[in-house]
């Protein structure tokens, strides 16, 4: 074995209390690093899929209000080639009534394909039933549902409000997680919506999701349109969340800096004491021919196996965390209350930061113990 | 046979405002394989003489040459080489690592040039130990020995790398008058079967008596120096 290797090996084997505190000092370190971290992205994650997470993130219509516009199929062919569209949901809506024996209840009926119900996260809101596939299938919010006492299968009139009535059947019930939209939504196909307000082939709105929600803004910009349609992204109506999100991810980074910060001071300390302990020990081994740079070696091997042990053993605390975490902090239907990502990357960043953090504390000692003058121990004892 | 080591108009300055000469040009030549002590009174410039000699501290003006080699010009990386290869050092305290049994020791001076513990080399170190008459503790920690044993090991850790020359500062000023014994012998059966040079700073005068030449320092200078004859 390489001869500082072993003689910082031995050092630290042999201060088994003083190094067991370093150690201990690094892994704290990291795992509050890796469960603030990740607490925290998990967090915003969270955050980001309840605010717009079955949500359009970009949205083209009309300049003028609830009028139909046409889709080009230069704009179809450039939205489906972009691979930062996650959802292209193509929509034809409209105001009616629904009637129901003597009651009736304003709606909002919108027509769209799978990928306006897969953005709406439909299939897995269904409470009853199916989604629609055929001419004048409907799903209807569950407070919609219950206001008019709607059955599954029942046909319903809708009257739209130039006065042409069709009907619909109920083939689903949904729980979209809002009361208002519950109230007022119902969904059917693209041409059940077109035929119904005799719109043709033109849409009302095209809602867009992107697999990035945080680049929506550049996506929007990049998107082709024609002259009298205008695009609105998410980010516009949500300036507050974002300037929140922004407040926690600095925050998070600061505590992060300062943990770091505190753990260098700590390890620096220690390791500057450590050479004034062994200052003797190494002003002999001078004596006895040790280079200058194997004396700094040996500082420097202590800090990297205090490194890498904390940052292992401070991997395994701040995920033993984190599971004590998201198994007894849980909302009552038992799912952990904030969903929490492993991120390999930012959990492996984390201990190699913690590695170069503990190499740089022992440089001082490092430059220490090379300037360490072997007749001043000598004559001193 | 020639010298091993000689020291050419050496003088040591201490201080820059108030100068104290340590030593004052100083000229010395020591005889490979002979064993030589240094004596005079605290303050003559005898521990300075050594770590001079040792390389461990530089004249202010003046040359050193061990081993025919004039340390003035080698470079600190080339001194360090030197200390490791051609000096041995035995100091009053024994300075061993307390980290280190008494085998890991004896072998450190050797690990330092970072090559492989052989077979051979193994067996250099355990013949030193048996030769200090360590072998029953030579796993034991340098800090679980007696004063004695622990200056014995010193004495085989310096006689590691085959050094021709030990520099030994007082090596028995710690230590009873039966272990002094045990120690002189030791260095001098050491210098008899290695031919390895000795130069002992001593106190003692029953040490300084049993060895070949006695030299006398006083304010930097030699005043007395006795060569017995063979």
């Amino acid at each position: 074995m390489n001869f500082p290797f072993s003689v910082a090996k031995r050092f630290l084997t042999h201060n088994k209390g003083q190094s067991l505190l370093i150690i201990l000092g690094i892994a704290i370190g990291v795992s509050v690093q890796i469960f603030i971290g990740l607490l925290i992205s998990g967090l915003q994650d969270d955050l980001i899929n309840t605010t717009v997470g079955s949500a359009p993130h970009i949205t083209i219509s009309s300049i003028e209000q609830n009028q139909t516009f046409d889709l080009t199929s230069s704009m179809m062919n450039s939205y489906t080639s972009n691979e930062e569209l996650k959802y292209v949901a193509l929509l034809a809506d409209g105001s009616g009534f629904m009637l129901k024996d003597d009651e009736n209840a304003s709606i909002l009926l919108r027509g769209g394909g799978q990928d306006a119900f897969d953005l709406y996260q439909l299939p897995s809101r269904l409470v009853e039933g199916k989604l629609p596939v055929t001419l004048n299938e409907i799903v209807v919010g569950s407070v919609l549902a219950d206001n008019l006492n709607l059955t599954m299968n029942e046909s319903v009139d809708i009257q739209s409000v130039s006065n042409s009535t069709q009907t619909f059947k109920v083939v689903g019930i949904v729980d979209l997680g809002v009361a208002s939209l519950n109230e007022r939504w119902a969904f059917t196909t693209l041409q059940s919506a077109q035929d119904f307000f005799n719109y043709e082939d033109a849409l009302t709105s095209i809602e867009f999701q992107v697999n990035d929600v945080f680049l929506a803004d550049e996506i929007a910009s990049s998107l082709l349109l024609t002259s009298d349609l205008k695009i609105s992204n998410w980010k516009e109506s949500n300036a507050q969340l974002l300037s929140g999100l922004n407040g926690q991810s600095v925050s998070s980074i600061m505590i992060q800096v300062f943990v770091l910060v505190a753990v260098i001071l700590g390890i620096t300390s220690v390791l500057a004491i450590t050479v004034l302990q062994k200052s003797r020990q190494i002003g002999i081994l001078k004596a006895m021919g040790i280079q200058d740079s194997q004396a700094s070696l040996i500082f420097l091997f202590q800090g990297l196996l205090l490194g890498v042990i904390g940052s292992l053993l401070g991997i395994g605390l701040g995920i033993g965390l984190i599971l004590a975490f998201t198994t007894f902090a849980t909302n009552p239907d038992g799912s952990a209350l904030i969903p929490i990502q492993y991120d390999l990357r930012f959990i492996s960043f984390s201990a190699l930061i913690a590695i170069g953090s503990a190499l740089l504390a022992s440089l001082v000692p490092a430059r220490k113990s090379s300037q360490l003058s072997p007749i001043e121990v000598i004559r001193n004892g | 046979m020639g010298n091993i080591l000689q020291l050419a108009n050496v003088s040591k300055v201490y201080g820059t405002k108030i100068k104290t000469q340590v030593l004052n040009e100083f000229n010395l030549e020591i005889e490979e394989g002979s064993f030589n002590s240094i004596i005079g009174q605290s303050g003559s410039g005898k521990s300075t003489l050594l770590n001079i000699i040792g390389t461990l501290d530089v004249p202010t003006q003046g040359e050193v040459i061990i081993n025919g080699i004039s340390t003035q010009k080698l470079t600190k990386k080339q001194l360090a080489t030197l200390r490791n290869q051609t000096l041995g050092f035995i100091f009053q305290f024994h300075y061993l690592l307390p980290e280190f049994t008494v085998l890991e020791n004896i072998l450190m001076p050797y690990r330092m040039q970072n090559k492989k513990v052989t077979p051979e080399v193994m067996e250099r170190a355990l013949h030193l130990i048996d030769v200090v008459g360590l072998s029953k503790v030579k796993n034991n920690l340098a800090t679980n020995l007696s004063g004695g044993q622990q200056q014995r090991t010193a004495i085989a850790r310096a006689l590691m790398n085959q050094p021709k020359i030990i520099l030994a500062d007082e090596p028995t000023g710690n230590l009873d008058s039966d272990t002094t014994d045990q120690i002189y012998d030791l260095m001098r059966s050491i210098n008899q079967s290695m031919n390895t040079t000795f130069l002992i700073i001593t106190h003692d005068q029953s040490v300084a008596e049993r060895t070949d030449r006695i030299i006398e320092i006083k304010d930097g200078k030699i005043i007395l120096d006795v060569q017995k004859k063979p």
